[in-house]
């Protein structure tokens, strides 16, 4: 893990998540890690460290179950983030297009964050809302029934 | 003694009596709105639409009883946000917030109809007045999702009065375990998750294997692209998976449940986190439940985003803390599962199903279905088709009845091409054979599977190359990496199909796909990797040409392979606008004010940008 990137980081959230889980053990480390990414928006290694020392599991136990799920990222995010959806029924109704276009508008790849911190973009599976395809989440608003050049408006709306 | 306070419930007889006297509220003709809130009416707006019934029902003061309720899916969310009304069975379609004024004063207050918001059927122009005289849900027959649409998630009490918990109060109080696990079995139960194995052997394995304690799990980790039917349960009726997992607990010998909630349902969760909480208020989940000797409790975990983590030992891997790896089931995990304890994993729909089952006999079940499927089956019908939604059907109904008379055929007067089922482990089954029977059988044998239940249609538009393709990168991607069939094998056919899709397809390549779709077929260690050349076999057996035509003669038949077709601008179409004059970055399109534009075949770059910025489709591939 790098911690050279980051600056000092308070561990008061994390002690109050371990305060809120006593007896948490191994089992309990997915649910951990996730509140973990609640509170700090991402799972910045120094905490991952000091959560290993406080509950006492190798730290490459931790980093292990981090980087398996896809839920879990190591980077700050951005103010919003987008998931789009490469599910099927929305494969079938144009789904890529949109991914190109989000591309494009924001000049970043899946799973990157543009410079100014304003956008993380993501796909997913299926969001489970296949009759709205082809589908994009914005934070926690859904836009469905997409076209390409309806994109740029939507992502206009959050500054 | 008031029952209806939140005092816990003691015995069987309590809530029975709770029961009635909830029912004795309900008089046929009580007034009733509900509201579908459901995921695809909530992104039309429906939450703000309940709000609106509600402060329009305290507006009206006490003199008329009328009650609003935010209910589950109702199926039919192509014609959302869905608003119901009691009495009458009024079904209200495209709602939107200047409608509730009319429904309010015509239909509630008045009796009257209101026109406008009728379904329509396009065929013959037919409005229909109640979901009974749609065909979407004549042809449907509602067993796990009968509660959908109809109670409210959020309240115990609207569950318990349609009979919730009855079932749960039965098994207590007049069976023994055994009893429960062969009435399960005579209903021919098989689970409702993918692989289809019967539900009660599973249950009586798991209650003989020695170990305690013994676990339950649900799992509601459904990560099929394409699906959401489990969703729309733990969403709609989260009451009927506790109480199908109270019951499988109480037969199987088990004091502790997990229900595995995918991360992306956060609705999910909070419904069932809700709907626990008010259980164990009730005394229907914890300690000594109705006054009986019987304790048993849920945890949620919420999922990591994870596809393989739908594999039970995958998922019982990421319940206990660790990276959602599978492994080989040598040892069932029914004997050694959870935490190396016997463990019995039951997908949502399975356990949605079992309070019926209990409540109405197996016998009733095992009426509906075919031979060696048994019941219903929730598929989730979207792609190409015009009514999207979720749907219950009998097993043994044709594909061709979901996908013209449910789904009312495709969508924008296209040709059907095939239809998608089970899956990144399923298969593309083609027109030929839509009078194939919805079975788990049937479908195994077209090369396809039953799965979860995602339906997905496609028509003349869709690349079946690229359908394999999608699917492959899809597993490629979500493969956990333990075993090397899956991890290499996935890489190499997905670099076969790029270059195909690509138009660099070689003559063999078909024949190396099926070479290596049968070592991973024989090798793989789990389910995700012995399933996952299906895609890609089922589209080389049915569309054999399509993979030829973009390997000899480098042109894809559906027109969406880049590269492997062009584009044209139709003049009869075309209004010189000139966008696309202005957006082609490569300066390929030629054309004037008043003079239809012309791309220049050599200078274009098929970016597909004049294609997508057109504003009169005039754009053409060709």
């Amino acid at each position: 893990m790098d911690l050279s990137k980051e600056g000092p980081l308070s561990l008061e959230p994390l002690d109050k998540i371990l305060a809120s889980m006593p007896n948490a053990g191994f089992s309990e480390l997915i649910p951990i890690l996730q509140k973990i990414q609640e509170a700090y928006g991402y799972l910045p290694p120094s905490v991952m460290m000091a959560a290993s020392s406080r509950m006492g599991i190798a730290a490459s136990r931790i980093y292990g179950v981090a980087t398996f799920y896809e839920q879990f990222h190591l980077e700050p995010h951005g103010r919003h983030t987008i998931k789009c959806c490469r599910g099927t029924a929305c494969h079938v109704k144009g789904g890529r297009d949109i991914i190109r276009a989000i591309r494009r508008i924001l000049g970043v790849q899946e799973g990157e964050t543009t410079e100014d911190m304003r956008f993380t973009f993501e796909t997913v599976a299926c969001l489970g809302t296949c009759f709205l395809g082809p589908v994009m989440m914005v934070n926690n608003d859904y836009y469905g029934h997409l076209a390409p050049n309806k994109v740029r408006d939507i992502i206009e709306r959050y500054g | 003694m008031t029952v209806l306070g939140n005092a816990k419930l003691r015995s069987t007889a309590e809530l029975e009596h709770m029961q009635e006297e909830l029912r004795a509220r309900h008089t046929p003709s009580a007034k009733c709105v509900r509201v579908c809130t459901g995921p695809g009416c909530a992104v039309k707006g429906s939450p703000k639409l309940y709000e609106l019934f509600c402060e329009a029902v305290e507006r009206t003061g006490a003199n008329v009883e009328i009650e609003a309720k935010s209910v589950g899916c109702h199926g039919l969310c192509e014609c959302g946000p869905i608003v119901l009304i009691q009495p009458g069975n009024i079904f209200y379609q495209k709602v939107e917030e200047p409608d509730i004024a009319e429904i309010f004063r015509e239909t509630i207050l008045g009796d009257r109809v209101v026109e406008k918001l009728l379904y329509e059927n396009p065929a013959t122009g037919q409005k229909a007045v109640t979901p009974e005289e749609i065909t979407f849900y004549k042809v449907q027959k509602r067993i796990a999702l009968a509660g959908n649409g109809l109670i409210e998630p959020t309240k115990i009490t609207d569950y318990i009065a349609e009979r919730g918990y009855i079932a749960l109060a039965k098994v207590i109080s007049s069976m023994a375990p055994e009893e429960v696990v062969s009435e399960v079995e005579a209903s021919g139960l098989r689970g409702r998750g993918g692989g289809g194995f019967p539900t009660a052997r599973k249950w009586h394995s798991c209650r003989e294997a020695e170990g305690l304690p013994k676990y339950v799990i649900c799992n509601g980790d459904e990560g099929d692209p394409g699906a959401f039917m489990d969703r729309s349960i733990m969403e709609g009726n989260p009451h009927s998976v506790i109480e199908g997992m109270l019951i499988g607990a109480y037969a199987i010998g088990s004091e502790q449940g997990y229900i595995y909630v995918r991360n992306e349902y956060p609705l999910a969760v909070e419904h069932l986190k809700t709907a626990i909480s008010q259980a164990r208020e009730m005394g229907l989940l914890g300690q000594n439940i109705l006054g009986s000797a019987f304790s048993f409790d849920i945890r949620i975990n919420r999922g990591g985003g994870a596809f393989v983590c739908g594999e039970s030992t995958a998922l019982m891997a990421s319940l206990e803390g660790r990276p959602g790896e599978p492994r080989a089931k040598y040892i069932h995990t029914v004997e050694s599962g959870f935490r190396g304890k016997p463990t019995n994993l039951n997908n949502v729909e399975t356990w949605a199903n079992i309070p019926q089952i209990i409540n109405r006999g197996g016998e009733w079940f095992a009426g509906i279905g075919t031979e060696e499927s048994k019941g219903t089956k929730v598929f989730s019908l979207v792609g190409k088709v015009k009514n999207t939604g979720l749907v219950e059907v009998p097993m043994g109904i044709t594909l061709r009845r979901i996908v013209e008379e449910i789904g009312g055929g495709i969508a924008g007067g296209k040709r059907f091409k095939a239809v998608q089922t089970g899956g990144p482990s399923g298969g593309c089954i083609p027109a030929e054979h839509l009078d194939a029977r919805v079975d788990f059988d049937e479908l195994t044998k077209l090369g396809s599977m039953m799965g979860s239940g995602g339906m997905i249609v496609m028509d003349e538009d869709t690349c079946m190359v690229r359908v394999a393709k999608y699917f492959t990168n899809f597993l490629q991607k979500e493969s956990c990496g333990k075993c090397t069939p899956c991890r290499e094998g996935l890489s190499q056919m997905l670099h076969i199909l790029e270059r195909i899709t690509k138009g660099e397809g070689e003559v063999g390549d078909v024949e190396e796909l099926e070479g290596l779709a049968e070592l991973l077929e024989g090798t793989a260690l789990c389910a995700l990797g012995k399933t996952a050349a299906n895609p890609i076999m089922s589209t080389i057996r049915y569309f054999r040409d399509e993979y030829d035509a973009h390997i000899k003669e480098k042109r894809c038949p559906a027109k969406e392979c880049r590269g492997l077709f062009r584009y044209e601008i139709d003049p009869e179409a075309c209004t010189a606008c000139g966008i696309c004059l202005k957006n082609c970055p490569a300066d390929a399109i030629t054309g004037e004010k008043k003079v239809s534009h012309v791309i220049n075949q050599e200078k274009c770059t098929l970016c597909g940008m004049c294609w997508e910025k057109c504003p009169f489709t005039a754009v053409l591939k060709v």
